[in-house]
């Protein structure tokens, strides 16, 4: 194990009565690493990241924040910011008023400095005074952000702070994200959205019922898949039919079935890598121009409804041991993926 | 805002353990609840009708040419500028302070369920125990703001209205401006510890039942409630026991001699309501689980954290009250009304021989005394009723014949009563009488008294 890691969690486990939450998670999570939580509702990546805010301590297992192990509740090291369950704001109060006032709470003396260029970091400058009643959803994730900016954290959580952001604001958030891992800070962030995960994210940890189901790089989760379903635009796709259905482990489906939209254009074909680098290989060899090969379901989506689709019957079948870690997966399947 | 913590050097590595973070100040959480408190509109526009409202509304009764002889205090405002703001008093007792304290301290907790700030407040501030001495601080200084706002008002209204003027005693004797201020100053001290019973009572409402709306209404119905129990004929240990009897009994300031004892139970009796139920809302605020959405007793922490301790603090109330008074039944008998009407008279009768620029008279020389029944002698004088008729006889020195007027006496359960009067038409059968100056209000005509309900009999 890492030494210097920002999380370590080993055996957490958090009950609410009778509802286990967490149930023996372990999470290591290095410095300057951008780690994402990943899992269906009621999965337990809130409780988590409560636990790594410091909002409450696991009934079970180990914590460490920032090398210092947390006992109890509101007793986290110092240089943890985030949010959980939404920005947390007051909408009769500014934007600037907002962090304003947490500037004050955080500083002994009571100053507020940090105030505008935090504003300016999430782009907010411009509404600094307007009350944030008036905000919309993107615009309070964004201030959010910018109220954890000001603690100048070395452990950022996030939970789902994606949400509402339309694209130019999506970007200005991962920049800040991206900024903030480059110089030497942790993010731990929680989101639905696969694409933001895949974007910003060197590796994710999957939950599913409390349980962690996958946790490492991004790139190890394309073993986790035999087949995808790629979508391919050509503009010949008759030819590139014929094509496919004479590959070796390569079959076609309708667009439907794999959830893409109909398109004269396109076929989606069904395969591992490297039947699908065969296909690649033959309509070169043809002549077929390829506009576009994709897949259909991002590689950690794909992953993602796998493993936690899954998760039922192994537990079954496997009684209450925990899950082990997925192994390895072949280089080149790591190469496709991030092609 | 929240979701942050404390100070740490930007993005370093985590080679060297950070130290934890310490909890934020008191002083600046407690600057941060008031401005939470102070930006929405309502509290704001509340402040502001506390400021101006009464003041307003006693200038306007002024200038009307009938009287709220109904309300205590209301038939001397055109007298003198002190009555203003005891008839605020009043009427803060019974409506506004209890509607104020629900909404600022009944919401002071329950805001954060409904923005769904607490986890980050908590992330914060690091400390439950500074939030709810934040938060319980905060509270009540914007009520100690509403309440300065509502006397202060009613003062300046009533003084620039009716003029720093001698005030009519409850019984009836002349306070001197001096005096009358001193008094109406202590009455609106006084009714603080009520205000912060109810404050407290909104407190736990707010913390037990959350984003609820029973929680924002709890000091209201709890005002009702006592309102509604002071109207029965209650046994006057249990009448006192209640918390918000220091809101009636300040009237006992304003009587010769002084009624002080039902006075200070009722503070007494407030201070310890609201003592119990700040605790109890702290235990429980403690003890809250800000993790777990998925909890919600809250139904039944109310009830187990809430009324139960709260239900047992009044039935001790009312034992210790019982014993230490000896007060067992309604404290008002035929002997206190009498007392009590006699003296009341004795004092007018003066003031209306000053009217009427008659020759001065003490009270000994008229050696005043009242002969009440009630029921027409069919049921106990003893209780409340409006059912009390009293003949009060008087002497006026070198008059050969004994004066004799007859009141109905409407006594109220708490020992307010109004007595009407219903005889000689140049004693008390007409509400003027005609004096060198021109006609003025007859003090005999209509009157207001107390009963000491702790009085011996």
């Amino acid at each position: 194990m890492d030494t210097t890691a920002a999380v370590r969690g080993q055996g957490i486990s958090k009950y609410f009565g009778e509802v286990v939450a967490l149930d023996r998670v372990d999470l290591e999570v290095a410095p300057g690493r951008i780690h994402g939580l990943v899992g269906p509702n009621g999965a337990g990546k809130t409780t988590l990241l409560g636990l790594l805010l410091g909002l409450a301590v696991a009934d079970e297992g180990r914590l460490e924040i920032l090398g210092t192990p947390v006992g109890r509740a509101l007793s986290a090291p110092a240089g943890i910011a985030g949010f959980v369950d939404g920005p947390g704001l007051y909408p009769t109060l500014t934007a600037r008023q907002n962090l304003t006032a947490l500037a004050s709470l955080r500083h002994r003396d009571g100053r507020t400095t940090g105030v505008e260029d935090a504003l300016d970091r999430v782009g907010l400058t411009d509404v600094a005074d307007d009350k944030v009643r008036g905000f919309s959803l993107g615009m309070r994730q964004r201030l959010g952000l910018a109220a954890a900016l000001l603690a100048e954290p070395r452990l950022l959580v996030l939970d789902e702070p994606a949400n509402g952001l339309d694209p130019a604001g999506k970007k200005q958030v991962h920049a800040v994200l991206n900024r903030l891992a480059a110089d030497g800070a942790t993010v731990v962030l929680s989101s639905h959205r696969m694409d933001d995960l895949e974007a910003l994210c060197s590796e994710v940890t999957i939950l599913n019922t409390g349980r962690v189901v996958f946790s490492g790089p991004l790139a190890e989760l394309s073993a986790e898949n035999s087949e995808l379903d790629y979508r391919l635009r050509t503009p010949e796709p008759r030819t590139a039919r014929q094509l496919a259905l004479t590959t070796p482990g390569v079959s076609i489906i309708e667009p439907f079935e794999a959830g893409a939209r109909q398109d004269p254009e396109v076929i989606v074909v069904r395969a591992l890598v490297q039947a699908l680098d065969e296909l690649v290989a033959r309509l070169v060899r043809d002549g077929v121009a390829i506009r576009e090969l994709a897949p259909v379901v991002s590689p950690l989506e794909a992953a993602f409804l796998a493993l936690t689709e899954q998760e039922p019957e192994q537990r079954l079948e496997r009684g209450p041991e925990p899950e082990p870690e997925p192994e390895p997966q072949p280089e080149r399947a790591k190469e496709h993926v991030s092609s | 805002m929240t979701a942050t913590v404390a100070d740490s050097p930007v993005s370093a590595a985590p080679d060297t353990p950070p130290p934890a973070a310490s909890p934020a100040a008191l002083s600046r959480a407690y600057r941060f609840e008031l401005v939470k408190l102070f930006s929405p509109w309502r509290v704001r526009l509340l402040i502001l009708a506390c400021f101006l409202g009464p003041g307003l509304a006693v200038a306007a009764i002024n200038q009307q040419s009938t009287r709220p002889s109904d309300t205590l205090f209301g038939r001397w405002i055109q007298v003198s500028g002190w009555a203003g703001p005891l008839v605020v008093l009043g009427f803060a007792g019974t409506w506004a302070l209890p509607l104020l304290t629900s909404l600022v301290a009944g919401d002071v907790f329950a805001a954060e369920d409904r923005l769904g700030t607490w986890r980050h407040l908590l992330v914060a501030v690091r400390s439950p125990r500074r939030i709810f001495a934040a938060k319980a601080l905060a509270g009540v200084t914007v009520i100690g703001l509403l309440v300065l706002g509502l006397a202060a008002s009613g003062i300046a209204g009533g003084l620039l209205a009716a003029g720093d003027k001698p005030l009519i005693g409850l019984d009836d004797h002349l306070l001197s401006p001096g005096d009358a201020a001193g008094k109406v100053v202590l009455a609106w001290l006084c009714v603080l510890a009520p205000t912060l019973a109810l404050a407290a009572v909104g407190l736990l409402g707010s913390v037990a039942l959350g984003r609820s709306p029973m929680g924002l209404l709890l000091p209201v119905l709890t005002a009702l409630a006592m309102q509604l129990a002071q109207m029965l004929p209650l046994p006057v240990a249990v009448r006192l026991a209640l918390p918000g009897y220091a809101f009636i009994s300040w009237n006992g300031l304003f009587t010769d001699p002084r009624q002080l004892s039902p006075l200070l139970i009722g503070v007494a009796v407030s201070l310890v309501w609201a003592v119990v139920a700040t605790a109890l809302a702290y235990l429980l605020f403690l003890r809250r689980d800000f993790t777990n959405l998925t909890a919600d007793t809250a139904g039944r922490r109310a009830l187990t954290h809430g009324v139960v301790p709260l239900a047992g603090v009044f039935l001790a109330s009312i034992g210790v009250i019982a014993a230490a008074t000896g007060a067992t039944g309604s404290g008002i008998d035929q002997d206190k009304v009498q007392r009590s009407l006699a003296t009341a008279f004795a004092h007018l009768y003066r003031l209306q021989e000053q009217q009427l620029h008659r020759p001065p008279i003490t009270e000994a020389q008229l050696r005043t005394t009242a002969a009440c029944t009630k029921g027409d002698g069919l049921v106990a004088a003893e209780g409340p009723g409006n059912d009390w008729r009293c003949t009060v006889t008087w002497h006026v020195p070198g008059v050969a014949i004994t004066g004799s007027a007859v009141y109905q006496l409407d006594v109220t359960a708490n020992g307010r009563y109004i007595a009407d009067g219903d005889g000689p038409k140049e004693v008390n059968g007409y509400f003027l009488v005609h004096t060198p100056d021109g006609d003025l209000p007859n003090p005999l005509w209509q009157f207001d008294g107390n009963v000491d309900l702790l009085a011996a009999p």
